[in-house]
């Protein structure tokens, strides 16, 4: 993160709920605002995955300024789902995207979305949270760390495969 | 993950976890069985980074002076062996296929090492402490790992 970025502070509450289909720009810009690229495609579709269908082992928060009723954007995502026996595993909660508004970075938020998406994973019985990072982002390695997680019994393999 | 860097992660946690109080190497040594003349010279290379103040005199001690949710175990394991990632071949230019092979072994588990102590900061390690003591299953009974 750049030293120049000018932090906003988060004066007012937090909200944490679902999302609709009202936050798909919102997320959109979000994340087209953290990693340069802008991709509607993919969220459409991840929204059409996650935001409406098995919304009982399929969750999509968002973090909103104040009490959530304004349109004022979003200020974090979270996206994570129940998975089930990959390679004999028992079931547990996969988060698979976690995002903070560059500009109100290191107040709670990510760890407000974290807390909640773990709750959601308990109300339906799930005793475990997994998730990948990459090992070089020091920001999500230091966030998943500091909030509880460590190195499971599974590790990450690939093979490239070549052309021809 | 040597002896020295271990003592100074202790020394640190418990500084840091004690942020209004002076603590002697004797103290530390005390609490976590190890020679309190091997953590004076840990303390010393700590003062030299700027991590830990010494005061002297009756009821002096050791106080924290890093940032805690900053310092990471990598920066505090630099202090004391070689962390660097550089080629450890003796001669790259005449390594042979087998050589390069194994290297690339080393090189992973390295790289995992690395990034795992990169990404735990003191304030991390204390958390993990406190979440530790509240849990209901207490590892206590498990065996040490083996450093
Ligand atoms: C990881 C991320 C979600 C954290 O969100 P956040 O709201 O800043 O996190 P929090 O304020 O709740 O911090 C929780 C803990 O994470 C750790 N952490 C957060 N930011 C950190 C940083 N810059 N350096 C070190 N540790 C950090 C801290 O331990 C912190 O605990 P503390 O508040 O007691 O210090 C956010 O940094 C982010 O969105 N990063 C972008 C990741 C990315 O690269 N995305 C693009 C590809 S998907």
């Amino acid at each position: 993160m750049p030293d120049t970025v000018e932090e906003q502070s988060l004066d007012n509450a937090l909200s944490i709920r679902r999302a609709t289909t009202d936050h798909l720009k919102h997320v959109t810009d979000l994340d087209a605002r953290i990693t340069g690229k802008s991709k509607p495609e993919y969220w459409q579709d991840i929204f059409e995955r996650y935001a409406s269908r098995r919304v009982d082992q399929r969750f999509f928060l968002v973090a909103e300024p104040g009490d959530g009723t304004a349109d004022t954007g979003i200020l974090g995502l979270i996206a994570g789902e129940v998975r089930g026996w990959e390679f004999g595993s028992e079931p547990c909660g996969w988060i698979f995207a976690v995002s903070v508004d560059p500009d109100y970075r290191q107040q709670g938020i990510g760890e407000a979305l974290f807390e909640a998406m773990v709750d959601e994973f308990r109300k339906a019985g799930i005793p475990k949270v997994r998730t990948m990072v990459r090992r070089q982002n020091p920001l999500h390695m230091s966030f998943f760390r500091s909030e509880g997680m460590v190195a499971g019994p599974y590790i990450q393999l690939e093979m490239n495969l070549e052309e021809g | 993950m040597q002896k020295s860097s271990r003592l100074a992660i202790y020394a640190l946690i418990e500084l840091a976890s004690n942020p209004d109080r002076q603590i002697s190497a004797a103290e530390i040594g005390a609490k976590y069985r190890v020679s309190a003349h091997h953590l004076a010279k840990v303390l010393l290379t700590l003062g030299r980074a700027g991590l830990v103040q010494s005061i002297r005199g009756v009821g002096g001690g050791y106080t924290f002076t890093g940032n805690a949710k900053r310092l990471t175990l990598l920066e505090i394991i630099s202090l004391f062996e070689d962390t660097s990632t550089k080629c450890k071949l003796s001669d790259p230019s005449k390594a042979t296929n087998e050589e390069w092979v194994l290297f690339d072994v080393s090189k992973e588990i390295n790289d995992i090492t690395m990034s795992t102590y990169s990404s735990i900061s003191i304030a991390t390690l204390l958390k993990q402490v406190e979440r530790r003591k509240n849990s209901k299953t207490s590892k206590k009974d498990m065996a040490p790992a083996q450093f």
